[in-house]
């Protein structure tokens, strides 16, 4: 079995090219994720899979349950949290993958992607998140 | 209508105290308040309190006194303190009642607050990635800010040094050590580009503040410090709040700058009347953006404003004379109260080493807190 999503709904397909956001029928307007209790007025919409880097921070010491990836002190890697702009739609709150933190600019342009959420598991207990990478 | 007086105030030391409950902080804190106003716990007819963690407020009168009068929780976030202000001052403006408190308490564990992403309506996947962490919020907020206003991080180490300073010369302070520019900027960071000198912790504490009404403060005798607005109010569209799975592109306003407006048109002054402020200072940036979104100076020179020392305490605007959150902790219930008790003191002159020059007349407090919602008050003596 291949790597599968860490939760259904988050990505469009289990190839994970697009991320799930959703959109209200009356207003138009886009979020992300899809609410946790279906609802009438809104409905799924794949968001666009390239964006610009709004704003980022990292996360330098391993997170308390519920964080479910590698946690382990000694060999913590710190990870990027950014907001990624995804032009007439919304802005996503995604780790970004493939760029040292130092090297993260405001406005660089990312494409979506999907990372192992503990890289070091078996392919086959792997869980896949959503990150963003440069272009 | 009279005016609400803030006739007596009364903390328990911030930090940490081995032994004792968030509750029995929040009675010393009522005992001390109580003595403060020079009434006894019978004269008190009603009271509004609230805790985060630390249990139900009116549960307190089994330990300050079965009198039977009207005690109402208030649960709201961390504008638990500021509301309960608030509810209090209504109750008087009314004409129901002539005295009355307000008081707010907690005690937290170490280490930041863990949280639980169904309880904001979030998917447990987002807690199992690693987002449900306020502290990087907090980062990725203030690192756009810097970014558009062309801010440096040297500022936000700025805050911490005057935070530590005033800190070391305030008796309920839980940080009472100083600490230079150089150490701060090269502490470990936490979520950049904060690090460990630039936030607040969760702590313990504990402010109950005797309100009454102008007729019985006058009775009562002491300086009037009247409490010319209390103001509290939620997010508009558009605003950046914590636990944020995504935010729109169009960008808005925020809940301290429609507190603020608030607060200033019903006291009917503006901010260039503000001799003293207490701002909300979770983290070091935090200050940065409410001394511009409270009005007090155009977005961008805040680190202008820092460098010349105009929120020192003998600058123009002094601003978090006791250290604030940052040398304090923040123990949720208490916090908003206790920036009020620093402006009680400040303007009763009684501030020791951390007062204010020059004999000021007005005092501002803002509170802000999940989920994007801001408490506001003057006073004025």
């Amino acid at each position: 079995m291949n790597a599968q999503p860490i939760a259904d709904n988050l990505f469009t397909d289990d190839n994970m090219t697009a991320l799930v956001g959703a959109r209200n029928k009356q207003t138009g307007h886009i979020s992300f994720p899809l609410p946790l209790t279906p609802n009438d007025n809104i409905e799924p919409i794949a968001l666009a899979s390239r964006g610009t880097v709004w704003t980022y921070t990292v996360q330098r010491f391993p997170p308390k349950t519920p964080y479910a990836g590698p946690a382990d002190p000694e060999n913590f890697k710190p990870y990027i949290v950014a907001y990624v702009s995804l032009p007439g739609q919304t802005m996503v709150e995604s780790r970004l993958t493939g760029v040292e933190p130092e090297d993260v600019k405001i406005g660089m342009e990312v494409e979506l992607t999907a990372i192992p959420l503990d890289p070091d598991a078996p392919a086959s207990e792997q869980k896949m998140i959503h990150a963003f990478q440069p272009v | 209508m009279s005016d609400v007086c803030i006739v007596g105030a009364g903390i328990h030391p911030f930090g940490r105290t081995e032994g004792r409950d968030g509750m029995d902080q929040g009675v010393y804190a009522v005992r001390q308040a109580l003595a403060d106003t020079g009434i006894a716990w019978e004269d008190v007819e009603f009271a509004f309190g609230g805790s985060a963690a630390s249990g139900a407020a009116d549960t307190m009168v089994s330990k300050l006194g079965l009198t039977g009068i009207q005690f109402i929780n208030v649960s709201n976030g961390c504008a638990t303190g500021g509301s309960a202000l608030n509810a209090a001052a209504s109750a008087i403006k009314s004409g129901e009642y002539e005295i009355g408190m307000a008081v707010g308490f907690d005690k937290h564990p170490r280490g930041a607050f863990n949280a639980d992403p169904g309880a904001y309506g979030l998917p447990n996947w987002y807690g199992e990635a690693g987002y449900m962490l306020t502290t990087q919020f907090f980062g990725a907020k203030i690192m756009r800010y810097l970014h558009e206003n062309d801010l440096s991080r040297e500022a936000l180490g700025r805050v911490s040094e005057k935070a530590f300073r005033n800190g070391a010369k305030t008796d309920h302070a839980w940080r009472r050590s100083e600490v230079d520019l150089e150490t701060i900027m090269n502490a470990p960071m936490i979520s950049d580009p904060l690090n460990k000198y630039m936030f607040c912790s969760p702590a313990e504490g504990a402010v109950a503040l005797i309100l009454a009404s102008e007729k019985k403060a006058k009775e009562l005798g002491g300086p009037m410090i009247r409490l010319k607005t209390s103001v509290m109010r939620t997010r508009p569209p558009g605003s950046f709040e914590v636990f944020a799975a995504s935010i729109d592109n169009e960008r808005g306003g925020t809940a301290t700058e429609i507190a603020a407006k608030a607060a200033f048109e019903q006291a009917g002054m503006g901010p260039e009347d503000i001799d003293v402020a207490q701002l909300q200072d979770t983290e070091s940036g935090a200050e940065i953006m409410h001394m511009a979104e409270n009005g007090f100076c155009p977005h961008g020179d805040q680190e202008k404003w820092l460098i010349e020392g105009r929120t020192e305490i003998n600058g123009a605007l002094p601003v978090n004379t006791d250290g604030g959150c940052l040398a304090c902790g923040e123990p949720i219930g208490a916090s908003g109260l206790r920036q009020v008790y620093e402006n009680v003191v400040q303007l009763r002159g009684t501030a020791g080493e951390r007062q204010v020059p020059g004999d000021p007349k007005t005092a501002y407090t803002q509170v802000y807190g999940a989920p994007g919602v801001s408490a506001v008050t003057i006073l004025q003596r």
